[in-house]
């Protein structure tokens, strides 16, 4: 490992260079630091081949581990996200772009994440049932009620007469935009898709200052 | 009771002597309440009732001398007492027809003896002697009337008791019943459940003295929703406890001021409600023993409406408890609270449950509150709300409120039945559920979708509390879910501007969770903490919780930002944002002393100075909000005064925005009791911006504070040099008339101030202030008073000014107020009295001219309140300069009172105790009762006194008792030539002469003791 580290380095250096001047909120030393960390995550992995990155499973383990993500489905989706180029796999670049999103990213690069996030099928709208999919697990499910779904239709009827501005029954990217910035907290309306403060604080913690001791 | 028996009585001619009662329902009821006050009188009041008339009861009476027993010396048809009174006139003597009757016992006894005829009795004995209430010879009746006063009655409200409601209640029903003299429809009780102590209210609600609801059907009108407190009955909101119509003082009355049907009818219900044996029956116990209690105040307020209004003193026969029974306060609340719970809890909705549990926790919270009552001055709140259910605990609690209290009392709403409610009501009821039942992300759906309600309304305001949405809002703050926390805040901090949520959050725990959340790193968090702090903490208990937390501290720290660098980051303007709101939040706990006290330890006053250099107006409204609060204490007037914030202060009167304006005008107000403060405002030339903003008539806060400022100014002569030359004198004496009080006192004090200089008295005369200030004396504010007096006594001393007083008669209202309970208002009278008496045309002739007015000024002297009676002995010593009123005050005793009042150490009083000494010699031999009284030693120490003033004057009292021989002795004894000898050398003539004159008077007196010893 060691060995290969030393070779690398050099290649290392020149990857972080280049992604820090694509990549907004990270400097070159951040950079170097995450392509370490996503290294050593990659390391782990037995079956390891060039070109590819994190799967799924290893991508939602981090999510879940270290920014506390629950909901499968939101994972999933935020693996999605990740993944730009849809080949299953989170590449170095896809890596240290999702994460300047996630752990730095704007009001409005937060906007269009979370949309894309919410935005199950990729049509660019958050329909009805993609609403209710999301939300489905959302309340307590009471014994007494007759209609276990009836709480999180109305929850969605709700969210709709929050959200959607142009009365269509779904969310467009505008509406979503103008709701989230009327209202910063409907950001994660359909579930928590960023991590949280502190763990981003502990995470920046430990990749950018942990990493570099080593 | 006789008064208001005789006004309520029908007699047949009014104004002949012996009129004869009416045979009219009413008069049989009342003859029956007075039977059953006199027979059982004697057991009730055994010494009472051996008093002995001064003037025998007689009567007409149809007994006979077999009538009666073994107590009666019986000889023939006459019949005398055994019992006699001390001159051995029989107590009772029947000379058939005629009865004479000397004492209760007596009559009592007759009353039993008579059976049957008692009412026939009691009848023909008042025709006999019909009660004179203006007739001060004491009748019988009107012992009657004196001893029942005997019993402790205080307040003059008339109170309304759960048993008088009961009794009005059942009385209505049964005017429903009648087909065609029906007189309303129906009479229902919102409530079937009955409490032990009578109230049909839930129990948070007879915290407020609210005994039940009703919903009485008229037949001409709406149905009337009604609320029946102990302070009265008023028509209610139907939904809400809010009161909506002016506050009767019964059922009937409020009944015919809204049903003109009812009016009407009314009347002709007089004999059916005659007609009620049983009640009746039963309602004569408690009659007697109500108009023990509750008599005198009827006799005042009660019978002069009643007079004319036959129908409703019929029917007060009718409620026992009405208006006679006093409520015993808040007996019944406290008590009678305890056990019915658990009923009670059972018939309620669970709703209602939790918010009784609120009452309970809000009810002992209140009682807390009374048992510290606070002893802070405070502001007196200018704001009071209205308290309409309030009333009936309010004097409990009204003690409390000295401290500025914005909203002790305020009218609840009730949880009602479900039928009425709004819509919002069940849209927030789901909303509350999902925030029960929802994980993070549903929170904060619900949480922003109930953003969407009017959260400045009311109804949706207690709909969240109702239906527990506050539980869970306060609950969310524990949490870690940041979102969650800034979304409830968000809500909180709105609906919290509701005096009822306030409370409910600090009941909640609210607060200690609030201010936890101050440490929180998060920015957003604070300030909607500290935003919401600011508006819940706008009552004492909640003031207190913030500092008992630790609250105070925390929201110094939200202080310390970078307010005035021109360009801020995001992050520094959050800072200042966060500032802004801990000044809220500060503003309002700084109504309370302690938290003065705790800002100050904190730290908080630099952080307040540098914050008032802040540019924003935003930021300026609650730093001076606060600094003015706290500016009622010392160290925080020194503080502004030190760290320079009176330039500050002074350069923001000169903003456009009234409400800093104000709050900066009385931060100066209060700070320039000051001298170097005055100074101050001088140098930084805030004096004009204060003339200045004179001009803004119609905004009367502005205007109370700025005249404020102008009058505390004032008190320094370069100041008022100042205001001469902005012609503030002249503005102000046009600020006289039709302007509130609070602004009255500090236009006329400001007056007063200015009248200290001779070219103002001119001022004030000639923009025709002296009426209008002359005017003002018939007011009733004491600080009014004082103030007013003062400037009437200061523009006394010019001679044109006093023409124009006398002639408005203003010494004559001046004394008047030497009888104001305020001894304030005395002093500043006596004083104001001084000039007036000096420089008034014939003031002896005047003065004289005030019937009883020497003996109300030499009275004053037994005041102890020292600056009443060095005014009064100024006063004294101005009027005895005028022999006939020397002579008149010497019969009222003068002498000696002011003999007794030499042993002061009180310079001022000695000062002018020794001149009213000094003028009081001139009578009699006044000089020899002073000596004789005792007065001379003690005035002899006077001249050790370091107040040169006073030596003046005790020279000259000295020097004109000395002409006593026996006083010289007394003098000389204690030691006084040698004082005296050295006050010769003074360079004040008149000491220089009285000195003199009294040691000459020694050594003449020596000298002719001698001539007789030796020559």
């Amino acid at each position: 490992m060691a060995e290969m580290s030393a070779m690398n380095r050099k290649l290392i250096q020149n990857l972080a260079e280049t992604l820090s001047k694509q990549v907004k909120h990270f400097n070159k030393t951040e950079a170097e630091c995450l392509i370490r960390l996503f290294n050593g995550l990659l390391g782990d992995q037995s079956d390891r081949r060039v070109g590819n990155g994190l799967d799924r499973g290893k991508f939602r383990n981090i999510l879940h581990n270290t920014f506390g993500m629950t909901d499968d489905m939101i994972m999933d989706r935020v693996f999605r996200a990740f993944d730009k180029d849809n080949d299953s796999y989170v590449s170095v670049k896809e890596w240290i772009e999702g994460l300047s999103i996630f752990l730095r990213g704007t009001l409005d690069e937060k906007i269009k994440y979370c949309f894309d996030v919410y935005d199950l099928n990729g049509d660019g709208y958050i329909s009805r049932e993609e609403m209710f999919h999301m939300l489905k697990n959302s309340l307590i499910r009471q014994p007494t009620e007759e209609d276990p779904d009836e709480g999180i239709k109305d929850l969605v009827e709700i969210t709709l007469k929050k959200m959607d501005h142009d009365h269509d029954s779904r969310l467009s990217y505008a509406d979503f935009e103008k709701a989230v910035r009327d209202e910063n907290l409907l950001l994660e309306a359909f579930g928590t898709c960023l991590p949280d403060a502190k763990s981003i604080l502990e995470f920046e913690q430990h990749a950018f200052q942990d990493t570099l001791e080593h | 009771m006789g008064v208001a028996l005789t006004r309520a009585a029908q007699w047949t001619t009014a104004s002949s002597g012996t009129g004869k009662l009416e045979i009219t329902p009413v008069n049989e009821s009342l003859l029956k309440e007075i039977l059953e006050f006199v027979e059982q009188f004697s057991s009730r009041h055994p010494q009472e009732a051996k008093h002995v008339f001064k003037e025998p009861l007689q009567w007409t009476t149809s007994l006979e001398a077999s009538d009666f027993k073994t107590e009666y010396d019986i000889s023939g048809p006459t019949v005398k007492s055994q019992e006699t009174d001390r001159d051995g006139h029989p107590m009772l003597q029947l000379t058939p027809p005629s009865i004479s009757v000397h004492s209760f016992s007596q009559l009592s006894k007759i009353v039993q003896l008579a059976t049957d005829k008692k009412l026939k009795e009691v009848r023909a004995c008042l025709e006999g002697k019909p009660c004179q209430p203006q007739n001060e010879t004491l009748h019988p009746i009107c012992i009657l009337n004196s001893q029942s006063c005997i019993l402790p009655i205080s307040h003059r409200e008339v109170r309304l008791s759960p048993a008088a409601v009961k009794n009005d209640v059942e009385l209505l029903k049964s005017f429903c019943s009648e087909g065609e003299t029906r007189v309303l429809t129906s009479v229902q009780y919102t409530s079937d459940y009955e409490f032990t102590n009578g109230c049909r209210t839930p129990p948070w609600r007879q915290v407020h003295g609210e005994i039940c609801y009703l919903v009485i059907k008229p037949c001409d009108t709406q149905p009337l929703h009604i609320t029946c407190s102990t302070a009265g009955v008023f028509l209610n909101g139907e939904n809400a406890y809010d009161r909506t119509s002016d506050v009767y003082r019964d059922l009937v009355t409020l009944l015919k001021s809204k049903s003109p049907h009812f009016a009407e009818n009314i009347n002709k219900q007089d004999f059916a409600v005659q007609e009620e044996p049983p009640t009746q029956k039963v309602q004569h116990v408690e009659l007697v023993d109500a108009e023990e209690q509750g008599q005198p105040q009827r006799s005042y307020e009660h019978q002069e409406k009643n007079v004319h209004e036959k129908a409703r003193q019929q029917l007060v026969q009718n409620k026992p408890g009405g208006k006679k029974k006093l409520e015993p306060s808040l007996k019944w609340k406290n008590l009678g609270l305890a056990s019915p719970y658990d009923e009670a809890d059972d018939k309620k909705s669970k709703k209602n449950a939790v918010s009784e549990k609120f009452a309970e926790a809000q009810e002992k919270m209140q009682k807390k509150a009374d048992v510290s009552v606070s002893s802070l001055p405070g502001r007196q709140s200018s704001n009071k709300t209205k308290t309409p259910g309030g009333v009936g605990g309010a004097d409990d609690f009204s003690e409390s409120s000295s401290e500025s209290e914005e909203d002790e009392e305020q009218p609840e709403r009730r949880t009602e039945s479900n039928t009425d409610l709004p819509s919002e009501y069940w849209q927030i009821q789901k909303l509350v559920k999902y925030l029960k039942g929802g994980n993070q992300t549903a929170t904060v759906i619900a949480l922003c979708s109930m953003r969407d309600f009017n959260l400045a309304q009311e109804t949706c305001q207690l709909a969240i509390r109702d239906v527990g949405g506050l539980e869970v809002l306060i609950n969310l703050l524990d949490t870690e879910e940041i979102k969650c926390k800034i979304g409830s805040l968000k809500i909180l901090k709105e609906i919290s501007r509701n005096s009822q949520i306030r409370r409910a959050i600090a009941d909640l725990g609210g607060l200690q969770t609030m201010v936890k959340i101050l440490d929180s790193p998060d920015k957003d968090l604070k300030y909607l903490a500290a935003e919401t702090i600011a508006n819940v903490a706008k009552f004492r208990r909640a003031r207190r919780t913030v500092r008992q937390h630790g609250g105070i501290k925390r929201l110094v720290e939200l202080l310390d930002c970078v307010p005035d660098s021109a360009a801020l980051t995001e992050e520094q303007e959050k800072d200042v944002e966060v500032a802004r709101c801990g000044a809220l939040a500060l503003w309002s706990c700084s109504k309370s002393t302690r938290n003065k006290e705790a800002i100050r330890k904190a730290g908080g006053i630099p952080l307040l100075a540098r914050l008032l250099k802040s540019p924003h107006e935003n930021m300026l409204i609650p730093v001076v909000g606060t600094l003015q609060e706290c500016a009622s204490e010392r160290s925080y007037r020194i503080a502004i005064q030190m760290e320079g914030m009176i330039e500050d202060l002074v350069k923001n009167l000169n903003c456009d925005n009234h409400e800093l304006q104000m709050h900066c005008a009385s931060a100066i107000f209060k700070c320039a009791e000051d001298k170097r403060t005055r100074d101050l405002v001088r140098q930084c030339e805030g004096l004009q911006p204060l003339v200045t903003l004179l001009s803004q008539a119609d905004n009367k806060q502005l205007l109370a504070a700025t005249t404020g400022a102008i009058w505390k100014c004032s008190i320094s002569m370069e100041n008022v040099a100042k205001f001469q030359d902005y012609k503030a004198l002249e503005t102000l004496v046009g600020l006289l008339t039709d302007q509130p009080e609070e602004v009255l006192v500090n236009v006329v004090g400001a007056l007063g101030e200015g009248a200290q200089k001779p070219a103002n008295r001119a001022t004030i005369r000639k923009c025709g202030g002296i009426q209008p200030l002359v005017n003002l004396l018939t007011g009733t504010n004491q600080a009014l008073l004082v103030n007013v007096t003062k400037a009437v006594g200061a523009c006394a001393t010019e001679l044109e000014n006093m023409t124009i007083i006398d002639r408005l008669d203003g010494v004559r209202l001046l004394w008047s107020l030497l009888k104001n309970p305020n001894p304030d208002v005395q002093a500043s009278a006596a004083w104001a009295i001084c000039p007036c008496i000096e420089n008034a045309k014939d003031s002896g002739e005047m003065v004289r001219s005030f019937v009883g007015g020497l003996e109300l000024i030499v009275n004053l002297l037994k005041s102890t309140n020292k600056e009443v009676l060095a005014s009064v002995c100024a006063a004294i010593a101005k009027i005895a300069k005028d022999e006939e009123n020397l002579a008149v005050i010497t019969d009222h005793g003068v002498v000696p009172m002011l003999a007794k009042l030499t042993n002061t150490t009180d310079d001022k009083l000695r000062r002018h105790l020794a001149e009213a000494i000094a003028r009081c010699c001139m009578w009699g031999s006044n000089r020899v009762l002073f000596g004789e009284a005792g007065a001379v030693a003690p005035l002899v120490r006077y001249l050790k006194s370091k107040d040169t003033s006073v030596h003046q004057a005790t020279a000259q009292a000295l020097f004109q008792l000395s002409k006593d021989p026996n006083n010289c002795i007394t003098m000389h004894d204690n030691g006084v030539v040698k004082l005296l000898l050295g006050m010769m050398g003074s360079t004040d003539e008149v000491l220089q002469e009285a000195a003199a004159g009294c040691v000459a008077n020694i050594r003449r007196l020596a000298l002719a003791n001698e001539k007789a010893r030796y020559g």
